[in-house]
């Protein structure tokens, strides 16, 4: 039964503390290893004119809705998604509505804990001097990066050759249901609100030893800042650029990724808050913390000094400048040929660590609340249930690693297409069904800045406006190959493509039948006080 | 870098160091802000 909400427990004891604590609470992966990767792939530096834009018109005001959103439904009584849809859509179909945001964080979940485990795998490896006896030998850091991940053949992680990176997997998925199940979650991701200021002080170390770094075959520091931002001079290449819905898919993306929004996360989070809880100071703080931190660090460091060390040639390969190979081979790459590259190499992939553990907790946290407000069981059936269902996953994908197919077919799935499809009813949901009067007074009640009334029409109109023009034209252009290559996977190989597209499917009807049941137990919607 | 790389460059890295700056201001010229202004890592999940 929905509970009523209690205040949240602690205050942070100084306005420094909060600015660490909101500042530091989405920084991580996203703005250190997927954004210039997204960045040099995308165009260099046209690809911020789609990354300002979408920042603008749908980071900050889909933040500021979720945020708002959560804590509107919280007050109602439910903390997860389809409870909160189905309280403010007073339909108990509602709650399907809100299903997207419970299974996306889920299965990122699945394959989100192998790059949690290969950060703590790459830390060891620096520690222990593996990774720098490497040298400067693409090649070779590039076969680590294979062979950790099993990525030349399917099982190749169960074999002896993988089991070492396998076991680390087991170890970080323990560690984060250990906790969950403990409920010291919370104690270990205040530690690491102190743990990421770290991660940004050695982001500023290491961009400090980049940038006067002396130029090598003729490559200097400022060469490799124009790889990273120079836009494309040809007006028929800036026009294509722009003109391609891939560009603009990727860096609202990005924008998703890094902010922490569309996934459904915020809006658990946010519905234990009290009315009069600031969300706009604390949404928008964090949201220029992320920023700040992609940008300004994110922009500075891989890219400028991986063209620097690399050069050219080797970054105009596409596979090289991925998130992974760029994070995995390219970073270690430039780390072993930088002085006290060793040390740098394992603090920056442990704090990469430390702050995808905080990440991945807060992935459970919307199933969690889901199967205890909707089953009516505690915390702790709650935990083994997801654990059996996300170790089901992991392991699917860690097993069938050739090629990271299923690991990218989940993610394609997940984090370009649901994602884009959950934002938007999210958007649609808080400004015309909660609607502009009413949404406005919710986003300013507590809030300790004013917010502007444009921002009513943005999430109105402009921000759903903008969602689903460059997701139609990008699903028009991506859909029909991803499911042809469903049917048709390479000869001899298994359909690992179909399988992870039926795993999906699986995990959607386990928590449609908890809805189900659920919408037994909750209160009939059409009852309940509309307020 | 050319002009237009340094244009982009400085547009992107000043808005978002300003943007910044300004809800640091904000947080911090903000009386009791400690007590309203909330992250993930604080709020209670109930979790215990």
């Amino acid at each position: 039964m929905p509970m009523d909400n209690q205040p949240p427990k602690e205050t942070w004891n100084t306005r420094f503390g909060v600015i660490l604590a909101v500042t530091g609470s989405a920084v991580g992966l996203g703005n250190f290893l997927r954004f210039p990767g997204q960045a040099a792939q995308n165009g260099g530096g046209l690809f911020m004119i789609p990354y300002l834009i979408a920042f603008v018109i749908v980071g900050v005001p889909l933040a500021w809705s979720e945020w708002a959103l959560g804590r509107y439904g919280g007050r109602m009584g439910y903390n997860s998604a389809p409870g909160i849809f189905r309280r403010v859509l007073h339909s108990r179909k509602g709650a399907y509505v809100g299903m997207l945001g419970t299974v996306m964080p889920v299965l990122i979940y699945t394959y989100y804990v192998l790059v949690e485990a290969l950060c703590l795998y790459y830390a060891w490896h620096f520690l222990t001097g593996t990774i720098p006896a490497l040298g400067d030998s693409v090649e070779a850091v590039g076969g680590f990066f294979v062979q950790s991940l099993g990525l030349g053949a399917n099982g190749a992680l169960f074999s002896a050759d993988g089991a070492p990176f396998l076991g680390v997997v087991f170890f970080c998925f323990l560690l984060n249901f250990f906790l969950i199940y403990r409920g010291i979650n919370q104690g270990i991701e205040k530690f690491c609100l102190y743990a990421m200021p770290l991660l940004v002080i050695c982001a500023f170390i290491v961009l400090a030893r980049v940038i006067p770094l002396p130029a090598v075959d003729g490559r200097g520091i400022l060469d490799g800042l124009g790889f990273m931002w120079n836009p494309a001079t040809q007006d028929g290449l800036i026009r294509e650029t722009l003109a391609n819905p891939e560009v603009w898919v990727a860096a609202t993306g990005q924008i998703f990724f890094s902010l922490s929004v569309g996934f459904g996360l915020i809006l658990t989070y946010a519905s234990y808050l009290k009315k009069d809880d600031d969300v706009a100071l604390s949404s928008l703080t964090s949201v220029a913390g992320n920023g700040f931190c992609e940008v300004v660090l994110g922009g500075l460091i891989a890219l400028p000094a991986a063209f620097i060390f690399l050069g050219p040639v080797f970054l105009s390969d596409p596979g090289n400048i991925g998130t992974f190979s760029l994070g995995f081979v390219t970073l270690p790459n430039v780390f072993n040929q930088m002085p006290a590259g060793q040390f740098f190499g394992f603090l920056f992939f442990f704090l990469l660590f430390l702050s995808a553990v905080t990440s991945s907790l807060s992935m459970l946290q919307p199933a969690i609340a889901l199967l205890e407000e909707g089953l009516g069981i505690t915390r702790k059936p709650s935990v083994a249930i997801l654990g059996f269902v996300t170790l089901i996953g992991t392991l699917f994908i860690a097993y069938f690693s050739a090629g990271a197919t299923a690991l990218d077919t989940v993610d394609f799935w997940m984090a370009n297409f649901f994602i884009f499809i959950f934002a938007t009813v999210q958007t649609l949901i808080f400004g015309w069904v909660i609607g502009a009067k009413r949404g406005y007074e919710e986003l300013c009640a507590g809030a300790e800045i004013n917010i502007p009334r444009w921002i009513m029409p943005m999430i109105q109109i402009v921000s759903p406006g903008y969602l689903l023009i460059i997701f139609g034209f990008w699903a028009v252009g991506r859909l029909p190959g991803r499911i042809q290559g469903m049917f048709n996977p390479p000869e001899g190989e298994p359909p690992v493509i179909l399988m992870s597209v039926g795993f999906i499917l699986i995990v959607l009807s386990f928590f449609a039948f908890v809805i189900a049941r659920a919408n037994q137990r909750w209160p009939d919607p059409q009852q309940e006080t509309r307020s | 870098m050319t002009p237009a790389g340094w244009t982009v460059f400085l547009v992107a890295v000043s808005g978002m160091t300003g943007l910044l700056i300004w809800c640091v201001f904000k947080v911090v010229s903000t009386p009791g802000s400690e007590k309203h202004l909330h992250s993930p890592a604080d709020i209670d999940t109930h979790d215990h």
